[in-house]
């Protein structure tokens, strides 16, 4: 043991306490368990320490040292005041907190302001992992991909941990001081000076107390800017109904739907509730008669146009002449000449449409301007489908508006010098605000500049004050969802970085700096609630259910100002190139850019991590840039009727993705690399937002480029005169697939929803019959022997899953819920370049068809499918994978010394080696992150799905406990009683999991249906996991010639 | 005794006829042969303390590279998934090819009774030790975990566990370990006469001591040479089936799998006639500079080059038939994924390494059917080189064409070796020069004492011959 001299004192470590700069709790304790002097204090908890009571060197001072260093460290817990807030735990956990037993609490996360209900698994006091809230309407039990990886936003060691004044640490009393002196300066002019910057607003207690604000400081302003916001939304809803009515959809009515550049199968408000009931409407069994139709017009290829049955690349600019066009030929406005393709797409869509009145539905994107959206609510109307598919409410947002020029209006403000005070809540508008409005140069003029914000960002940096947030899985509030339904926002943690949420913001400003945001949240509700209801009996059931409920906006029935419509301006046809700016598949506007989860999570078309990309089309890219592919004059080298020599054209030109490209637009100027994109409208370039961010963190600075520059504030959207340069350098971008084709193999099945009615088995047979030259499966089917013996799961649960191909829409939500349930690591954009990614489950993306203009787009998800016959088992020297009675092929990571054998001999490659270090063990708030059921991977070992074998247990042992208890000899687990992380996630349930023994589970139905099948069937692995092929609803005038059934 | 240099007596002209050229006795060849380990250490030449230097720094190179690989991981090697195994598997099994000449001539030559085989096989048996040496390191190094290596043996043990004992990496442990124990014994049987006569003409006392322990008491009495003969040919008979055995497993590494080019019912005779064929071109390319060196041109004649190019022409025609049948099996088996692994091999990405594979194993060698050629030492080396090349190349297309592109086409992707890879692939080679130029330093690279046999089996034929002449001619009489 060291001499007495080093040993600390409680005073000395209170001082470190103290000293620490409110570098809260987390912080001061790692940092101290760093120092020689701490360590030493902890070491003498334990019994080594006891060495100190031995012999002369005991003392009733050193006695009384030692005591304090316990003191001390029951000193950083005990220090704060916690007052009883209670939260309640979601109802299908009894009140109460068993230790080990995780609990489940309701709560939401917002997106762009709107909010999905979810509910967080709270392990002794973590939150660990987000599922869906089945009550909450925008969840139905799922969630986007986003919720997935929030968790690990909320334990970001980069978040801000410290409030700070011009970049010093500084105190919320010194902050407040600071205010009120600001606020009784303005007092007098009403506030003339004050400004306040929020995102969009759906909460009902922030709206409150802003309005609260406002009716302190009449002259003050509330402005609200968000890149990806929905003013063309709110501006069309004027258009067409004087108000800004906010329009959602009810796809279980709709029939054919048509999506003109409308992305609704990805993340945006309601996407997870659409998904799911359109999906509803594509699950077809044996006995379907009737399956929806979904028509996409786009110009960047999305996931959504992936599972259209039709779909039509156009230019951004020109959807509005397209949907001016199906307008006209519905009575409304003066018709336009079309291309030839388009025209045809038109004529036969219409047909559809007018066939199906009142049970089909048109969605006008968001990024589309507000004419295109006026006229589709025309469009709706004269359909017969408002009521139906097209649902009217009130507004759902606090104040919906017109963020560009509430912006562009700030910016104006700050210039003329009337701010004085500006307070922005959320957002990094320094970064993410439109080029040409020159943001950044404004906010540092602003005198005073408070940011309120997770992370110290760009905009942080420009201000006086910096505030850190609470996470919203770490705060009291409330959000609305798309529907208007309210839920209130339960924290699952103390701030573990000490943030404050908003509300204790709006709070100061209201003069209360020391009120709660329980107590704010509550009062709230409780005046909504009035005196007349059960106040007691309503928090409860609305925290425990995760709504409030009745909540939803009121349904109305606005009037159409036909006049209004008729007089808009005919759109034109235009050609030349265009710029389409997209929020980005994983970092959305570059509010995600520092999750490593999402970061590395390949976008759902391109596979693309890492990195942003200019998207295009082959031929765009070789005509606009020179690259000398072959698509010069007219001619298409994929279509190269030489099978070999095709193959060898398409490795030529995906060899140009990466080719630096320079992209001038009003004055901004980004480079990117091209990265051609099949199916994309031609003399368009697509790029997305939220990359290229100098102050986002360690994950996310300085990765991509930034592309918000070139996005100006007339056009946040498209926009067109862009200059374009081909830079003539190469750029590595890191993609998880290279190969486009499914090479002609029985990968991928594919039918046509007119023939499946007729004989639900004629997919297999037709795949049957080109493989093996008859109705029967060849080796893998019966009457093939396999080396390994099979063994009998009859009489007990025999594990399996299904996934269906056409409902999966690719959103990747199940790929980030794996890796947050199953504590897979991240590996950086080196590692994912050589192939070493970690994702136990993973989408293949093929393009099929001979159309390179307009290609198939086929999204397989696929994880370990569990073979029975597995041949990794048989090559592991070590029996490190074996399978276990239940049919589950496990790994055994104690057991493996990292042979790879099992990898090579896996047809389907879904193991996962940890061939570095990967898994962080430096961090301590990732240690809080992870599942305390799986094991955490160290390097060497080999991994793989497990079909979340922990969910498994827990239901056995919940199972066997309840037979226990009732008696009963034999236990059941009951169908639905377990649900895997993918499967919980999907938002489409296109994965189901459950017991193939159970002929009522949902599973075995499933697997009973004809056109379920097995990957790679030759090979006679028996697979657990099948897949149940895609079938198009094909419209028969617009149906491809040579369909080919699968390849 | 000991001298500084070997004894030069100018060769005589070598027509390519004879196993041994005349004017070598008994005694010219102990102190020819005895002397090279015998030197003493300040005298020591400097070819030898050259070439000792440059293997000796790659070993460091070696270290290193097994060095950064334990603290950081198989990471730094250009691996992943779908390409699990790269030049750590490639790398072993070209060792392990090489490693096959030595037991060949030592065992089979032997049962066969090739005299000839005298004057080469201590040589191919220390070569084979020193690449079974290299090889055998690779399987441990290429874990995950290389510390719980041990897990691939049988032993007992705490965890209840035995190897799984269906995997070919088990039969690999076996294999391995058998036929590195079953060599190094056979080398050090067929040393300890050698030992005997180095103890002999030592005249340092300590030199003396230490290969008199080695030569474990020969005295050279009738019934040592009984016992020694007895023994060689039992081990030779043990060896035998090893020489198949050991390279016929490792290709049912690839064989029992199920991966496209991989599981190949011809690999077993496939590899084994590989690693003869890449055993014998090591052979050539190490004994070619020796002989010179030291003078041995009247034991390693060119005859013995002319011999070892046959086998080396020969196996490898066997390969080249086992490259014909892989491509006639992927057309003709009707599998797509056969189909396409041709293909692939033919225009994928790496298919550079199918192209110069055929080039050097199948094309290169063909010279090989002139004499002239066989004879030609510079073309040998060439040659030899070559082949040394494409075998490597063999197990490139074999191992990595085949994972880079299998079943899906979504996990497609390729492998590309990284600085690391090629450090430790050339710290290997230090490991086994360092070896070989130890061994040729310390101990008699020619089999001494089957040296003195052969040449008087060689002056019995001789004699005779010259009898048959001359009975032939009418002329009785009796030589002596």
């Amino acid at each position: 043991m060291t001499s007495h001299t080093s040993t600390p004192d409680l005073e000395t470590v209170r001082e470190q306490l103290r000293s620490s700069h409110g570098k809260q709790f987390w912080r001061s304790l790692d940092e101290l368990a760093d120092s020689p002097t701490f360590r030493d204090l902890l070491e003498r908890e334990f019994p080594r320490g006891a060495a100190e009571f031995n012999g002369d060197a005991l003392s009733r001072r050193t006695f009384l040292k030692l005591m304090g260093a316990s003191l001390a460290l029951a000193g950083v817990t005990g220090c704060t005041y916690m007052p009883p807030e209670q939260i309640a735990p979601f109802n299908r956990q009894p009140q109460g907190r068993t230790p080990g037993i995780p609990n489940f609490y309701a709560s939401a996360l917002t997106l762009s302001g709107y909010a999905t209900g979810i509910i967080v698994r709270s392990n002794d006091g973590r939150p660990t992992k987000i599922e869906g809230n089945p009550l909450h309407p925008a969840s139905l039990g799922a969630t986007d991909l986003f919720a997935q990886a929030e968790i690990l936003t909320m334990y970001d060691p980069d978040r801000s941990q410290q409030l700070l004044n011009l970049s010093a640490p500084s105190s919320w009393g010194d902050f407040v001081t600071t205010l009120t002196n600001s606020l009784s300066a303005q007092q007098a002019t009403g506030g003339a000076g004050l400004r306040i910057l929020t995102t969009t607003v759906t909460s009902p207690t922030l709206a409150a107390q802003l309005a609260a604000f406002q009716s302190r400081f009449p002259a003050a302003r509330w402005y609200q800017y968000e890149p990806v916001n929905r003013d063309h939304v709110h501006e069309g809803a004027r258009l067409a109904f004087g108000a800004p009515i906010a329009t959602h959809y009810d796809f279980s009515q709709a029939q054919v739907v048509v999506a003109l550049d409308a992305d609704f199968l990805a993340p945006s408000p309601g996407f997870v509730a659409y998904a799911r009931i359109f999906a509803d409407g594509r699950r077809v069994t044996k006995s379907s008669s009737e399956m929806n139709r979904l028509y996409v017009v786009e110009a960047t290829p999305s996931t959504t146009g992936a599972t259209a049955d039709h779909r039509l690349p156009l230019k951004a600019s020109n959807i509005a002449a397209f949907t001016q066009s199906l307008a006209a030929r519905l009575g409304l406005g003066t018709s336009l000449e079309l291309p030839e393709a388009a025209s045809k797409f038109l004529t036969h869509l219409l047909e559809d449409l007018e066939a199906h009145r009142g049970r089909s539905l048109v969605i006008a994107g968001d990024q589309q301007p507000a004419a295109v959206h006026a006229l589709v609510h025309a469009i709706n109307a004269e359909l017969g489908n408002v009521g139906r598919t097209v649902i009217y409410t009130e507004p759902v947002e606090a104040r919906p508006a017109q963020q560009i020029s509430e912006l562009a209006g700030l910016v104006t403000e700050i210039n003329a010098g009337t701010v004085e005070a500006l307070i922005i809540i959320g957002g990094n508008p320094a970064y993410d605000a439109p080029g040409d409005l020159r943001v950044a140069d404004a906010l540092s003029r602003v005198p005073l500049l408070i940011h309120h914000s997770l992370y110290v960002n760009e905009t942080s940096r420009l201000a006086s004050w910096h505030i850190p947030a609470a996470h919203l899985l770490e705060s009291w509030s409330d959000a609305r969802a798309f529907d208007g339904t309210a839920t209130i926002i339960q924290p699952l943690i103390e701030p573990i970085y000490g943030g404050k949420t908003s509300h204790e913001l709006l709070a100061a400003l209201l003069g209360q700096p020391d009120a709660r945001p329980y107590d704010l949240v509550r009062a709230h509700w409780q005046e909504q609630v009035g005196a007349n209801g059960n106040f007691e009996a309503f928090w409860q059931g609305a925290l425990a259910n995760g709504v409030v409920s009745e909540s939803a906006a009121p349904r109305v029935t606005p009037t159409l100002d036909s006049a209004a419509i008729r007089a808009l301006p005919t759109p034109t046809l235009v050609d030349g190139p265009e710029i389409v700016f997209r929020p980005d598949p994983s970092v959305y506007d570059g509010s995600y850019t520092n999750n490593g989860w999402l970061m590395e999570l390949p976008r759902p078309l391109t596979k693309l991590v890492w990195d942003n990309a200019a998207l295009m089309s082959p031929s765009t890219a070789d005509r606009l840039f020179g690259l000398g592919l072959g698509f010069a004059g007219g001619g298409n080298p994929l279509a190269d009727p030489d099978a070999q020599q095709r193959q060898v054209n398409l490795e030529r030109i995906t060899a140009a993705n990466g080719t630096l490209i320079t992209i001038e637009h009003r004055g901004g100027r980004m480079q990117l690399p091209i990265w051609l994109t099949p199916g994309h409208a031609d003399d368009s370039i697509t790029v997305t937002l939220g990359y290229g961010r100098t102050a986002a963190g360690q994950v996310g600075d300085n990765v991509g480029a930034n592309s918000y520059p070139i996005r100006t504030s007339d056009a946040p959207w498209f926009a067109r005169d862009v200059t374009l340069l081909n830079a003539n350098q190469r750029y590595q971008l890191v993609s998880t697939q290279n190969h486009w084709t499914l090479e002609g193999r029985d990968i991928y099945r594919v039918g046509v929803f007119d023939r499946f009615k007729e004989d639900p088995k004629y997919i297999a047979k037709e795949v049957y019959k080109e493989e093996y030259g008859s109705d029967k499966p060849g080796p893998g089917g019966e009457g093939y022997q396999s080396v390994q013996p099979g063994v009998d799961y009859a009489g007990r649960n025999a594990w399996g899953m299904t996934i269906n191909l056409n409902a999966c829409i690719g959103c990747n939500a199940c790929v980030a819920a794996c890796q947050a349930e199953n504590n897979i690591p991240i590996v950086g954009k080196d590692q994912v370049a050589v192939g070493r990614e970690m994702h136990w489950l993973r989408i293949d993306r093929y393009y099929a068809g001979s159309n390179l203009d307009n290609p198939d787009t086929f999204l397989q998800p696929l994880a370990c499918v569990q073979c029975e016959k597995a041949p990794c088992e048989v090559v592991c020297p070590v029996a490190a994978t074996v399978h276990d009675y239940e049919g589950l092929n496990n790994m055994v990571y104690n057991r493996c010394v990292g042979t790879k054998y099992c990898s090579n001999n896996c047809p389907f490659k879904v193991r996962r080696f940890n061939f570095l270090q990967y898994t962080r063990l430096d961090v301590p708030s990732f240690e809080l992150q992870r599942n305390p059921e799986v094991s955490v991977r160290n390097r060497g070992v080999m991994e793989k799905c497990s079909y979340c074998v922990q969910r498994i247990s827990a239901a056995r042992v919940a199972a066997k406990k309840a037979a226990v208890q009732a008696g009963a000899s034999e236990y059941t687990i009951a169908d639905g009683a377990i649900v895997t992380a993918c499967e919980a996630a999907c938002p489409t349930q296109a994965i189901v999991f459950g017991d193939i023994n159970d002929p009522g589970s949902r599973v075995a139905k499933w697997k009973a249906e004809y056109h379920n099948y097995g990957l790679l069937g030759l090979l006679n692995v028996v697979p657990r996991t099948t897949y149940l092929a895609r079938v198009r609803n094909f419209n028969a005038a617009l149906a491809p010639e040579e369909h080919e059934s699968h390849g | 005794m000991a001298q500084a240099q070997p004894i030069r007596t100018s060769p005589p002209s070598d027509p390519g006829e004879a196993y041994l050229l005349p004017g070598e006795t008994y005694a010219s060849i102990t102190s020819k042969i005895g002397d090279v380990p015998l030197t003493a250490p300040l005298k020591t030449p400097r070819g030898w303390l050259l070439g000792f230097t440059v293997a000796f720094t790659l070993l460091m190179v070696f270290f290193a590279s097994v060095g950064w690989l334990f603290i950081r991981g198989v990471g730094i090697w250009g691996i992943n998934i779908p390409v699990g195994w790269g030049m750590d598997i490639i790398n072993f099994v070209w060792w392990i090819g090489i490693g096959h000449a030595g037991t060949l001539i030592s065992a089979i030559l032997l049962l066969l009774n090739q005299g000839w085989r005298n004057s080469i096989n201590r040589f191919a048996e220390a070569m084979t030790l020193f690449a079974v040496a290299c090889a055998g390191l690779y399987p441990i190094l290429h874990l995950g975990r290389p510390w719980l290596f041990y897990w691939l043996t049988p032993y007992p043990n705490t965890l209840g566990m035995w190897p799984q004992f269906r995997s070919a990496l088990t039969w690999d442990v076996f294999a391995i370990s058998t036929y590195a124990s079953v060599s190094l014994v056979f080398w050090l049987v067929g040393l300890i006469p050698d030992f005997a006569t180095l103890r002999d003409r030592a005249t340092n006392i300590w030199v003396k001591r230490i290969y008199g322990v080695a030569a474990i008491g020969w005295r050279g009495s009738a019934r040592h040479w009984h016992r020694y003969e007895m023994a060689s040919l039992l081990l030779a008979g043990l060896s035998t089936p090893l020489v198949v055995s050991v390279h016929s497993i490792i290709s049912l590494d690839f064989a029992i799998s199920q991966v496209p080019g991989w599981q190949v019912t011809v690999f077993p005779p496939y590899f084994v006639a590989g690693a003869v064929f890449a055993g014998f071109a090591m052979v050539l390319l190490l004994m070619i500079p020796v002989r010179k060196w030291y003078g041995f041109e009247n034991y390693i004649t060119m005859r013995h080059l002319d011999v070892m190019a046959k086998v080396m022409l020969a196996t490898g025609m066997i390969v080249v038939y086992g490259y014909f049948m892989e491509v006639w099996a992927s057309l003709y088996g009707g599998s797509t994924y056969e189909e396409y692994l041709l293909f692939n091999r033919l225009n994928g990405p790496s298919s550079w390494a199918y192209w110069g594979l055929l080039f050097c194993n199948a094309l290169a060698i063909q010279p090989l059917w002139f004499k002239r050629v066989r004879q030609n030492i510079p073309a040998l080396i060439v040659i030899s080189l070559l082949v040394s090349v494409g075998m490597w190349l063999e197990r490139y297309v074999i191992i990595v064409i085949s994972l880079e592109r299998e079943f899906l086409p979504s996990s497609w992707a390729q492998y590309h070796p990284t600085f690391w890879d090629w450090s430790l692939y050339l710290g290997t080679f230090g490991l086994f020069f360092s070896l070989l130029f130890l061994f040729i330093r310390v101990m008699p690279m020619i089999n001494i004492f089957e040296m003195r046999l052969f040449q008087y089996q060689e002056s019995q034929r001789l004699q005779r011959k010259a009898h048959d002449t001359h009975q032939a001619h009418g002329h009785g009489g009796v030589a002596d």
